[in-house]
């Protein structure tokens, strides 16, 4: 009676808008479990067997250690050279089709010039000690494979100029007053460096001498080279903490 | 009248007066709220120990991914973005990457040129700019940073994308609505929307092959180890090794995002 009483009691307009209110709010109660997949929430706020589907996906890299069941002497080769931590399909492509049936998927290698100055054609925002060529120059038309191998890609002959890596510093050194000091009277590079560039490095000038040698003003005979009395010029650093030695000055 | 009216108010403060029964009554109910969170808690712990196994024998509650980029041993040779766009079967235009290299030239005077044609795919020319005196120039590779706090799962308003409970995170391309909501979302721009399956797209540290012990195929093609792939937490892992050998930063600290993407030796200028 009093239920009734209420419900006479609101405005008409009123009592028919909650009403369709009501079924509007039902309906999305019924219908909305029928949108959303069972799996929705399982493990978070998303659909659990994206994820399955996800992991499904098909793999086209096989990775390097299943070359090894076949290409053994490859590998073995590889190990000792310089492209060891190079893996195989960088070059010859996505193999796990390969892997599973050897005759049917065969893999090629890329044998033109284009391929391997994707890493070693000279740019100067590659960082140095880098081996790089500039492509134009070095024996145009020559595939690369015919003088190294990509498995063990020693040079024919040790570099003979530093430059073959250490562009970047050598093309600096050719625009300043150095370019006629060659790299080797400030560096000594024990010959091994040449084929083990990383483990034997080459030395550095120690002292503020050493670029005496020519700066000093105590040195007479050396005319049009600047120099600057060792005891009294900065006499608290080093020449090389402000000077770039590969490019002394500002042009 | 007025007094009959303030004998009715006085019955009903003596029915209500503090009894024992009363107060505990009154005391349970008002700060019964206080015990639910203990509860929810607890029940979210529970949670958070399950196993859910994916593929063969991978639980995603053990693992934690992410990725140290050392940016002095990158050449810019590309390898990586072919690999990503052979492996993930991301469309071949220029447009769409999941991963790709960008190329830094700081010319004096701090005027920096930012390039990556066609991702660094095909590799970069030597263009040098009219005469002027490069500063210093480097290559860096940029990935979905696999945000802790990921913005882009924020404003997804389906759930399509999330975090997994190893911390990468996914896309369902099934449910995605294509709204890009989420691409607008990224403040790293590592979203695109696939043009065949209408839904967005990202890199996903190829979870099909993290989950099946292999390492991501960006990772698996660089030729000089700037990419580094491996567990954040757990000791013996390249990726820690990583994180205590070098000085490290990650993209855009200052907007939360907590990348699990750490580049090492990175210059000022990449935002």
């Amino acid at each position: 009676m009093r239920i009734q009483n209420f419900w006479n009691g609101i405005p008409e307009q009123i009592r028919r808008l909650s009403i369709v209110l009501l079924i509007i709010v039902l309906l999305f109660i019924f219908i909305r479990p029928l949108f959303i997949p069972d799996d929705f929430g399982k493990y978070g706020h998303f659909r659990a067997t994206a994820v399955d589907e996800i992991v499904a996906l098909e793999k086209k890299y096989a990775g390097q250690e299943i070359c090894f069941d076949c290409h053994d002497d490859i590998m073995e080769l590889k190990y000792e050279g310089y492209h060891k931590n190079v893996a195989c399909e960088i070059c010859h492509g996505p193999g796990t089709a390969h892997a599973e049936d050897p005759e049917e998927d065969q893999l090629d290698a890329p044998t033109g010039r284009g391929y391997c100055t994707l890493c070693h054609e000279y740019l100067p925002s590659r960082p140095t000690g880098f081996p790089q060529i500039v492509s134009a120059s070095h024996n145009p038309m020559e595939p690369c494979i015919s003088c190294h191998d990509p498995h063990d890609p020693d040079p024919p002959e040790i570099p003979r100029e530093c430059n073959a890596c250490h562009a970047q510093i050598a093309r600096t050194k050719a625009l300043s007053h150095h370019l006629n000091i060659s790299c080797t009277f400030c560096h000594q590079a024990p010959e091994e460096h040449k084929t083990n560039p990383r483990e034997v490095l080459p030395s550095k000038p120690k002292s503020r001498e050493f670029c005496g040698q020519c700066h000093s003003s105590t040195i007479s005979d050396k005319k049009g080279i600047p120099k600057i009395d060792l005891i009294t010029h900065e006499p608290r650093y080093v020449c090389w903490q402000c000077h770039y030695p590969h490019l002394p000055e500002a042009r | 009248m007025k007094n009959e009216k303030i004998q009715k108010i006085k019955d009903k403060r003596k029915k209500e007066k503090v009894t024992r029964r009363n107060f505990v009554r009154t005391f349970l109910f008002t700060f019964a709220s206080l015990l639910t969170p203990p509860i929810v808690l607890a029940e979210e712990k529970i949670k958070k120990t399950r196993a859910w196994i994916l593929g063969e024998n991978y639980n995603p509650y053990e693992h934690h991914w992410g990725m140290g980029i050392d940016i002095n041993k990158c050449i810019g040779c590309g390898r990586c973005a072919d690999a990503c766009k052979k492996e993930n079967v991301v469309p071949d235009e220029p447009f769409f990457f999941r991963t790709w290299v960008e190329r830094y030239r700081i010319y004096d005077g701090n005027q920096t040129v930012i390039d990556s044609p066609n991702g660094a795919i095909n590799g970069f020319k030597d263009q040098d700019q009219e005469n002027r005196n490069l500063t210093r120039s480097f290559f860096v590779p940029k990935i979905c940073n696999q945000c802790e706090n990921p913005p882009c799962v924020q404003v997804c308003p389906v759930g399509a994308t999330f975090i997994t409970p190893d911390g990468v995170v996914l896309v369902d391309d099934e449910y995605c609505i294509g709204c890009r909501y989420c691409i607008q979302a990224c403040p790293y721009g590592a979203r695109y929307l696939h043009p065949e399956t209408k839904a967005a797209d990202k890199c996903t540290f190829c979870y099909h092959r993290i989950s099946q012990d292999l390492l991501p195929a960006c990772v698996e093609v660089c030729p000089t180890q700037a990419r580094i792939f491996g567990e954040v937490k757990k000791k013996a892992s390249p990726l820690v090794r990583f994180l205590r050998m070098n000085k490290v930063r990650v993209l855009k600290p200052d907007l939360n995002t907590e990348p699990k993407v750490f580049y090492a030796n990175l210059d000022m200028e990449v935002k």
